[in-house]
């Protein structure tokens, strides 16, 4: 299964989130499109971006890899990149990582839009 | 073999390295698209050999590891060999071995075809990587691996280097 991606602004308490949602599979082939993704919504001015990846089956330490890419690129605008999951098989992966100390991990996206710290 | 065919290419026609032959052997030109296909063999053969359900996404996961690690290790070289990922079924246990063509440290790096001293390479060390973002994604697979996998062996030689990893069987956790 390759990537699918789709993008939507959404307001929230803190100001516009731009929620990216995420299918499919995210490996050494398939990342590299996350990471244009995340590059232009950021050069279009996205500082504060919700990563939905509720619809993802796989993720490797490529996609973690673009993952921080992208938070290093919001946070040198002050903004943020707050992931939406719920699948302990992907979860497992920030954790053994460490990564769950690095990313706000929320339950439903409009947690993550409505979280404001 | 008979005599009246042509023998296999040369790239099929090697032993495998292994105490036994692989249960499934796959060779694969180093392109991140074939390092899903490697995922999909990888988890198709274990679950034949009796590896757990519940285990299975682990050894996707870590098939996918160190496959991408060995494309990235062969691109950064310039290396035009497959990869080679040996699957084999064990009496309690099954076992992948990943290869790659790049020589680890101690080789020679005029034969390396990078002719870059700098930090030797194989599967004992970092590949280079100029793009910001891919920086550490190779110590980053390396980590995934090692959290996920019990059994794992990382060794390298001037042949190249070999992530080899196992995980139980059903026939070894049903014991009598």
């Amino acid at each position: 299964m390759d990537l699918s991606l789709s993008t939507r602004n959404v307001s929230g308490p803190g100001g516009d989130r731009t929620v990216v949602e995420v299918g499919g599979e995210i490996d050494v082939y398939t990342a590299p499109k996350l990471r244009e993704q995340l590059v232009e919504l950021v050069n279009d001015g996205s500082y504060h971006l919700v990563v939905d990846m509720e619809g993802v089956d796989f993720l490797d330490s490529t996609g973690l890899g673009v993952l921080v890419g992208g938070l290093k690129r919001v946070r040198a605008h002050e903004g943020s990149l707050r992931l939406v999951c719920n699948q302990e098989r992907i979860l497992k992966i920030f954790r053994i990582t460490g990564l769950t100390k690095v990313f706000p991990i929320h339950t439903t996206v409009d947690e993550a839009v409505a979280a404001t710290d | 073999m008979p005599g009246d065919t042509p023998g296999p290419p040369e790239a099929y026609a090697r032993t495998f390295e292994g105490d036994g032959m692989a249960t499934v052997e796959l060779r694969f030109s180093a392109q991140p698209e074939h390092v899903r296909t490697a995922r999909l063999v990888a988890a198709a053969v274990a679950r034949r050999a009796g590896v757990d359900e519940a285990v299975l996404d682990e050894v996707r996961l870590a098939v996918g590891e160190a496959c991408s690690r060995a494309v990235g290790l062969h691109r950064s070289h310039g290396i035009t060999a497959p990869v080679s990922v040996a699957l084999t079924e064990e009496e309690k246990a099954f076992s992948i071995e990943v290869g790659d063509s790049v020589p680890g440290p101690g080789a020679d790096p005029a034969e390396s075809g990078a002719g870059d001293a700098s930090g030797g390479s194989g599967a004992g060390s970092a590949r280079p990587d100029s793009e910001a973002d891919g920086e550490g994604e190779d110590e980053m697979g390396l980590a995934v691996i090692s959290g996920l996998v019990d059994d794992v062996e990382v060794r390298s030689g001037a042949g190249g280097g070999v992530i080899r990893m196992s995980w139980p069987t059903a026939a070894a956790v049903v014991s009598p």
